[in-house]
Parts: structure tokens; sequence; C-alpha cells
């Protein structure tokens, strides 16, 4: 078992035909998703390195019957492609695209939250569930299957725990890339409760960053709810104030967003905070006993 | 992005937000002309992009004619600090000198981003011309929002209840909501990350104008307004990340002996960490990008090299979809063509890791191969001695 994506899934790429999706779609495949087809508007009808492609996400989901999509979409029309998602129906979308500016985010983000459907990212690398369905631009050899759950703002950071896990042979059961923008569609909170409420995750690894308040309201709910353990790594303890650290949402503003007021909420909310981004893996096997 | 507090004001009044009269003056015989052209009194003021500029000494009142060459000459040029330029301070350049006028009460008034509401937020505070931050921080209750639904955008009801709420007499409401709504307006279609009106000023003759302006871009957003590129300046900006700008390198310059290069904005973030844990102080930041491919990793050395202070590289870099062979090959080649002599650490993770660290071993370079990113921090540490 496992969270958001599995064996079930049915994902259409939206951005298909450019280089980004192209490449992916065929890493994603030979992984073992579940490609139902691609949209790219003005392709509908021609077939694409065997993937069906479609005019728009609507017939996908009603010609294919695509569940979940994932977006490869330049920034520019970006926020068009989730919106035309959620109005399509699916159940999930990831969004990878890095990049979109941050009003059309808002609108989309409302928009897709009134019709009831889970957004992952944007600037995410997308989902996984090792062994099962990948979705997304994560390298599938680094993971394997198993039953920690991972979430996390960055990318490579990611990769990086998980290899710790994969190397002393902890499995994750899914890994989630929430994203680094300052609008997201699954936060971390998010995260936690999807995992809190899985029965094949034993404990998570929440990686977060400095910027926000989400860390903070992920603590909240870990403190109130999560009844299992939980390992927390925020990067950026040594980042400068008033400075984006290349992720859009990494920027301690007006004071606030640091590193150290995260970590301290999380320990107090019980969270097994590391220090160092080299002993996530040692902690989560402590914790596992 | 950041602009200055005269291009900010520049640009709001094309928005119909009433500012004061101002000319932009870089001389003192400019700041005296523009005070001729604007009637006493003046008011200097510095422009840098820093907040806190009056209580450093940046903004004076100009009474008499004689004054005005005399302020101008004393801020222009000099080393302004306050407490968001750090102790270095910043060199003032440029002055913004503006009709001076009657001050009756001063409020505050900022659009920002909420980010746990994923909306934009108007907020109003009787609190003007102070640090907001600490009026948010030590009296919350005196900051009024009201939260913007982005399908129908600010409607008018909603700067009614900001300009009643900050007590302002019944004759002003129209005027006031007006204002509200053109700065809205602004906010939205300039791309705005930031608006920020401190203070927002009601005149003894009863007028309301933006007496300062600070406006900062969305940066995702400027490929949609290409005239911003006018409004940068490279003035504010460190030489090396000019430089790196140039390449598309996500770079910021700080203050250790440590340089590091990495793929992606976390881990960059994690690799300063870990260096700092293991003792060293790191020289900067630097996401080289996912594929970190041998021409980016060239010119991310020629970045990093240049900074005087470094004495030490650590390359880290997850190997994902990209194999470490490859950026094996290309950190080996770069290293060559520039001809690096400090020592450089590297650390590589992910697909073909083993291939990748043989590369840097039978290359005849002097790497010092590091596996894991602690292994990889205490010897960089140990390498910049």
């Amino acid at each position: 078992m496992s969270v958001l994506v599995d064996r079930s899934t049915r994902l259409v790429v939206q951005g298909l035909t450019g280089k980004e999706g192209t490449f992916h779609a065929l890493q994603m495949r030979d992984y073992g998703t579940n490609i139902v087809g691609g949209v790219t508007p003005g392709k509908g009808g021609s077939v694409h390195e065997g993937f069906p492609v479609f005019n728009t996400v609507s017939e996908a989901a009603a010609e294919a019957g695509a569940n979940a999509s994932v977006i490869y979409v330049p920034p520019p029309f970006a926020a068009d492609a989730i919106m035309e998602a959620a109005d399509a129906g699916v159940a999930l979308i990831v969004c990878i695209t890095e990049g979109i500016p941050t009003l059309d985010m808002v609108k989309a983000y409302h928009y897709v939250k009134a019709r009831g459907v889970r957004l992952v990212g944007p600037n995410c690398p997308g989902v996984i569930s090792p062994g099962h369905c990948k979705v997304g631009i994560m390298p599938g050899r680094i993971h394997l299957e198993g039953r920690v759950g991972v979430v996390s703002r960055s990318g490579t950071l990611t990769y990086e725990a998980v290899g710790q896990l994969t190397a002393l042979g902890i499995g994750q059961s899914t890994c989630i890339g929430i994203g680094g923008d300052p609008v997201i569609g699954t936060t971390q909170r998010d995260a936690l409760e999807l995992f809190n409420d899985d029965p094949d995750t034993d404990a998570v690894v929440m990686i977060g960053e400095i910027g926000g308040t989400a860390e903070e309201e992920a603590a909240e709910y870990v403190k109130q709810n999560m009844k299992k353990p939980v390992v927390g790594f925020i990067c950026g303890q040594t980042a400068p104030p008033g400075r984006r650290m290349g992720h859009a949402g990494a920027i301690i503003a007006g004071g606030k967003g640091t590193a150290a007021e995260k970590m301290t909420a999380m320990q107090a909310a019980g969270i097994h905070v590391v220090k160092s981004p080299a002993d996530i893996g040692s902690k989560i096997k402590e914790v596992l006993g | 992005m950041k602009i200055h507090e005269y291009q900010g004001k520049e640009l709001l009044r094309r928005y119909d937000v009433k500012v004061p009269r101002g000319r932009v003056a870089r001389t003192v015989a400019e700041a005296e002309a523009a005070a001729g052209e604007l009637g006493l009194p003046v008011v200097v003021k510095a422009q840098i992009h820093a907040g806190g500029r009056g209580k450093g000494g940046g903004v004076k009142l100009a009474r008499t004619m004689e004054e005005v060459p005399e302020l101008a000459g004393k801020i222009l040029g000099m080393n302004l600090v306050t407490h968001q330029t750090g102790p270095e301070g910043r060199i003032v350049q440029t002055l913004l000198i503006e009709e001076g006028l009657r001050i009756k009460q001063e409020f505050y008034l900022g659009i920002v981003l909420d980010r746990a509401a994923s909306q934009l937020v108007f907020m109003a505070s009787q609190a003007g011309g102070m640090d907001i931050e600490e009026v948010a921080a030590h009296t919350p209750e005196k900051i009024l929002k009201e939260y913007i639904d982005p399908a129908v955008g600010m409607q008018p009801f909603q700067a009614r209840k900001l300009a009643f709420g900050l007590g302002l007499a019944p004759e002003l409401i129209g005027k006031a909501t007006k204002f509200m709504l053109a700065l809205y307006r602004a906010s939205i279609e300039l791309d705005a990350s930031l608006v920020e009106i401190n203070p927002f000023l009601l005149t003894e003759d009863g007028d309301l104008y933006a007496l300062d302006a600070k406006v900062t871009f969305d940066d995702n957003a400027l490929y949609r307004h290409k005239e911003y590129e006018e409004l940068r300046d490279l003035n504010e900006e460190a030489e090396l990340e000019i430089e790196a700008s140039k390449y598309d390198l996500n770079y910021i310059k700080l203050d250790g002996n440590i340089a590091c290069m990495v793929n992606g904005a976390g881990l960059a973030m994690a690799t300063m960490d870990i260096i700092k844990l293991a003792g060293g102080e790191p020289a900067n930041f630097l996401d080289v990008g996912g594929g970190a491919s041998q021409q980016r990793v060239e010119n991310a050395f020629r970045i990093l090299l240049a900074d005087e202070n470094v004495q030490a590289v650590l390359i880290n870099i997850f190997g994902g979809i990209v194999r470490c062979d490859m950026v094996a090959r290309g950190v080996v080649e770069a290293a060559r063509n520039l001809n690096v002599e400090r020592p450089i650490v590297v650390r590589l993770e992910g697909t073909n890791v083993e291939e990748g660290q043989a590369v840097l071993r039978e290359s005849g370079m002097n790497f010092i191969v590091a596996s894991g990113m602690k292994d990889a921090a205490e010897k960089v540490v140990a390498a910049a001695g």
C-alpha cells in the first residue's frame, strides 16, 4: 500500500510531446507507471512514443479513463494546465513545472481546491510509490519498496534522504515532493495526514526549508494527531535573511521563517529533528528500533 | 526583483495612486535644480534597496535653499547603514527630491501574499511610519486585514472596511477607497510580490498620498514584463552575482571560505548547513542545476574561484536522472580547462557512483573524493585549513 499513487493510477501526461514530457514519460513507463495518454493541444489523434495523444484533458479522462495527471508544461501555460486537469475531473494533479507566476498560482490553487481535487506541486519532483508507480522526475532506481513515508519541499535533497534510507535497507511507502514554491497544493501537514492514515506507513521523514510557516503547521498536526514517529530536517540553517535561496518559497522574510524557529516548533511537537542532513537515514533506523 | 522608491512611485502614478511631486537627482546640482522646480520645503531621500533609511540618516527635510546642497552633498556618496543593509551598508548614488507635505496622520498599507492562506492579503494599520514587522510581532491587533478572493479581486466594500477601520473621517472614506483600489490594481497588473506604502499619509489639507513606496516584483513573472529590465540597478547587486546571473546560475555570495557547488536548491542549502556543522564557513549558495553539465560546472567554477576568500571547493552532486560518471567527466574537464589549483572535494551519489569516482581518481588531478555528505564536509573543512 501507499498513498496518492499506486497500480490503479491511470496517468495522463500534459505536455507529453515536449522534450521534458517525452523523456520523463518514457522513464515513468519503464518504471511501470500506467500512462494512458498525453495531452498536447492540436496533436490529438496522433500517437507519440506509443502513447495516444489527446487535445484536451477531458478527452483523455473520457476516452482513456485517466484519473491522474502530471504536468510538464512551460510556466506561462502551467496554471491553465492545472485548472484544465481539475475541470476534467482527475483526482490527482502533479505539477512539475518550476517558475509559475505567483498570481497565476493563487488563482489555480483556489480553482482546484473548490473542485476537491488534490494538487501536488508545482515546482516539485513528483510522487513515487516505490515498486508500484512513479509520477514525476525522480530517479526510480534509488528507491526501495517499504514502509517509510517521505515528504519534502526539495528535489535532490529528497533523493539524498531516500538514498540514505535505501542504503540502510529501509524502504519507502511513498515519497511526496510537495514543491519549493510559496503557493503549493499539498502541504507538509496534508502529507503527514495521508501517511498517518496509511496502514502501510510506519514512520515519516519530513524535510522542510526556510520560508513560510508550513513546518510549524505540520508540527501542530503532529502534536495533536500523529500516531507514528516523524524524523525532521530543515535546510537553510545558514541561509542569510532576505535572500531567495533558489526556491521561490525559500526566503526568510521580515525575520520570519528561519530554520531555528521551525526546528524549535518541530522539536516541541515531538518530531525527531536532526541538525545534519547526513543523519536522516540513521535517525529513522533508530526510531524504528 | 527589488526596485527603488522613485521607480515604484513612477509606476504607481500610472495607476492613479497619488504620490508627492518629485525629481531624481544624481548630483548636488541636480538636487538644487529639482528643489527650485518643486519649491520649498523639499525632502531629500536616499535611494537604496533597503528599508530603515530614515533612521539611518538617509532622509532629511530641507526648509531653505541653502540646506538643499548641504543635505544632498551629505547623503550622496554616504555609506548608509540600516537594519536591512547589514553592517556593510550601501553607498548612496541616487536621491529622490520630493515636495514636503504637511503631515496630519500617518498610516500603513500593504499588499502581500499570505502563504498559509494562499491568498493576497491587503493590510492597513494606524501604526504608520513604523517598522511593520515590529507592529506585527508585538501588537498584531493593530493590523487590519482583508483577504482577496482571486476570482473576483478586491471589492470596494473591503477597501471601505479598511478605511473605516483606520478611523478616517467620513468625508475621506471615498478618497481612501479609491486610493486602495488603485493600489490593488497596480499590484496585480505589475505582478508585484509586495507593495507597501509606509507611511500612507493624510495631509493637513485632507489629501492622501503614498509618502513612501516599496514595490517588489515576482521573479517568476518577469518574463511578461520585459520593461522591468531597465529598472534593474546593478549597483545594488554583488559583482559575482551579476556575473552568475549571466549564466543563469543561482548564486548567492556569503562571507566564508568554503565554496560549494551543488545540484538542487534544497541540497545546496543542506550542504551549506553541513559545512557549518563541520566547523567551516560556506562562501556561497550555488545551485548548478539538475543536469550539472560540463558547461555549467565550468561557469560555476569561474564564479566560485573569483571569490578570493575561497580556499577550497566542495562539489556535491546527486546524480539521479543524470549519471555520476557523466557528471564526473564534466567536472574533470572543467577543472582541467580552468587549471584549478585550490583543493576540490567531490562527493557524488546516485546512479553509477562507482564509475564516477573512478573517473575522478583516474583523471590524474588532485580531487579529494568523498563518500557521503558528512565525509565531504569534514574533508573540505580540513582542506581549507
